[in-house]
């Protein structure tokens, strides 16, 4: 380029450069937004997007572990919704969900609200809060299994001390679905209320002194202030725990001693497992995709209601 | 419950003293406006925080005393003397010190592309005008709402036939820019960077790139900190994904406890060291910067 520029007369040559890089300035000024968030969107789009759309063409297909597709129409999904397996697990997943998900979010109301307070230390509190959630599923499971030992566990001598015999956790319906709970409240609480924390802290203190100007209590003032100022927070950890609860999979994984069948009559076999068994275990992707699928389905429902919940009874507040 | 019926009762009594003697309640209000803890409240934070902290002191006894001692009750309050023992014969189980090295690479490298191609997004979407912004912005943050989990079977069909699966790449790749660190990164340019610093750099002639490498990215290093360390966690502890497309052979941290965990190693002593060898490395940037990230936590929650 310079060199051919070189004959040229030099006044020529400046005169042009300049037009000629303010061109290539302006474009790069033009197109640069769309170069800077294109790796996001690429890598979206190649696995985000891709695979959750190409699942529903999956689940339409006969599909095996290191097989091909063989076009079955709708039979994985009548092979589905005929499968008592399947209800076993939608079921589990919405109770292990509720099981975990209310006192969770509760907890972390009452948490938070403490943290609001002044108070000594409170960096200290807020670290000790967030450590559960910094560990691992793995990790925090593979702890909560010793503890929920039947024989030898740390949970069972301490319900002993108060005279409660021991409990066989994990081989008992409900109580496997309680001990897995127990593992996701106790990784969620703390993450939920620094949640609700921040949301408090940006409710407009003049509220406050309003109420209490009206003689409000702090309880009155704790339903009538904080909880308006922090609905779109709770919708929002509504949904996120809605999503999250019927994601469960490490939990029950790791607590059943890494066998997806969750326990000997599926007793915490949630949709996750179910699904894992089925392609993973079985080698059935084709099958393991339609449950993925009515997984997605079942989730825009769940939020969809819990959405509408939350929006009635905060009118009926 | 009763954890937010009690210490509110109390409040009630104070706050009603108070305007027994009239004393106008902004006054004993602090800057943060608010009461300071009575002793029933920090009873009850106190009580929560020993019970959010009481199993990694389990694991640590535990991983430190032989199995024996462990099955007797009532069980063992102390640490004993076998941590390392039984840490050696953890990093023997299921190829640990691999699962160590390969997980430092994995997150390390979703680090700094996250990092760096979230500030790049965050920037565009912060500062930079351009056709469709809104709904491209919106689109990113709604991304966030879609369990990653469920296109699960297409992404191993798609590793399998790039020859990926098994491979640490597979973990990388879907991870290497995530929408919640593009919100995040907007987020925090919108509130750091003054638009008069932009305007000086256009003046000066500088080119996006230029501008983007000299202006931006020092300006916002504290954001790309904590982005950095929720990265580098969650990257640790990601577990779904690595435990189908991986196997024991080549594990991330999180699948050799996976495997730990599956029985094949009867002492359960073991099995707590491992535990801890694997959550060591966060635990301890938590206990070194778990302030920052708190407030990343927070800083990310805050939405309109």
């Amino acid at each position: 380029m310079t060199l051919s520029l070189d004959p040229t007369p030099a006044g020529t040559a400046t005169s042009a450069r300049p037009a000629w890089r303010s061109r290539l300035h302006r474009w790069e000024g033009r197109s640069a937004p769309y170069v800077y968030i294109a790796p996001f969107f690429l890598v979206f789009g190649a696995f985000g997007l891709f695979p959750l759309i190409y699942t529903a063409w999956i689940s339409l297909h006969r599909y095996r572990l290191g097989g091909s597709m063989s076009w079955i129409g709708l039979d994985n999904y009548i092979w589905l919704f005929t499968n008592p397996q399947f209800y076993n697990a939608l079921w589990k997943t919405i109770t292990i969900g509720i099981l975990s998900t209310v006192p969770q979010l509760l907890m972390a109301l009452g948490l938070a609200h403490l943290l609001n307070y002044k108070l000594r230390g409170r960096t200290f509190f807020r670290v000790s809060m967030i450590m559960p959630y910094a560990t691992s599923v793995a990790a925090a499971t593979l702890v909560f299994t010793q503890l929920f030992a039947r024989d030898a566990g740390a949970i069972n001598w301490l319900l002993g001390l108060v005279g409660i015999d021991s409990i066989d956790w994990r081989n008992g319906d409900w109580t496997a679905q309680i001990a897995i709970s127990i593992i996701i409240i106790w990784r969620w609480t703390g993450y939920n209320a620094l949640i609700y924390l921040a949301g408090m802290q940006s409710i407009p203190q003049d509220l406050y002194e309003a109420a209490a100007i009206d003689g409000a209590s702090r309880w009155q003032q704790f339903l009538h202030v904080t909880l308006p100022g922090l609905r779109p927070t709770i919708l929002f950890t509504i949904v996120v725990s809605t999503i999250g609860a019927s994601q469960v999979f490490g939990e029950p994984l790791i607590f059943g001693g890494g066998q997806p069948t969750g326990g000997a009559l599926g007793q915490y076999q949630t949709l996750g497992l179910f699904m894992y068994e089925q392609g993973w275990t079985f080698g059935q992707l084709g099958r393991a995709a339609t449950v993925a699928w009515v997984t997605f389905a079942v989730i825009v429902v769940l939020v969809l209601i819990n959405t509408w919940l939350a929006r009635r009874r905060e009118r009926a507040a | 419950m009763t954890v937010t019926a009690g210490p509110d009762t109390t409040r009630t009594h104070r706050v009603s003293t108070r305007t027994v003697t009239e004393e106008p309640p902004a006054r004993r209000r602090t800057r943060r406006g608010v009461t300071s803890a009575g002793p029933l409240a920090c009873t009850v934070l106190g009580v929560t925080a020993v019970l959010f902290v009481l199993p990694f002191y389990y694991m640590i006894v535990a991983a430190s005393r032989p199995m024996s001692e462990m099955a007797q009750l009532p069980p063992p309050m102390t640490p004993g003397p076998l941590l390392l023992d039984n840490i050696e014969k953890a990093l023997a189980q299921q190829d640990l010190g691999l699962a160590l090295a390969n997980t430092f690479f994995v997150a390390g490298v979703v680090t700094v592309s996250t990092v760096l191609l979230c500030t790049l997004a965050g920037f565009a979407f912060a500062k930079l005008r351009f056709r469709g912004r809104t709904q491209l912005f919106g689109l990113a943050v709604g991304t966030m709402m879609i369990p990653p989990s469920l296109g699960v079977v297409p992404l191993y069909s798609l590793m399998v036939a790039l020859g990926l699966a098994g491979n640490l790449a597979s973990v990388i790749l879907p991870s290497l820019v995530g929408a919640f660190g593009v919100f995040f990164m907007r987020q925090y340019v919108v509130q750091a960077l003054p638009d008069e610093l932009l305007d000086a750099a256009k003046i000066d002639g500088a080119t996006m790139l230029r501008t983007f490498w000299s202006v931006v990215l020092p300006i916002c290093r504290p954001g790309m900190a904590v982005l950095a360390m929720l990265t580098f966690m969650t990257t640790w502890n990601d577990f779904f994904w690595p435990v189908i497309t991986l196997d024991s052979s080549n594990p991330t941290v999180q699948v050799a406890l996976a495997n730990l965990g599956t029985g094949y190693v009867p002492d359960t002593s073991v099995i707590m060291a491992g535990t801890l060898v694997g959550t060591l490395p966060v635990i301890v940037v938590f206990l070194l910067l778990g302030r920052q990230i708190v407030g990343g936590i927070i800083a990310g929650a805050v939405k309109g």
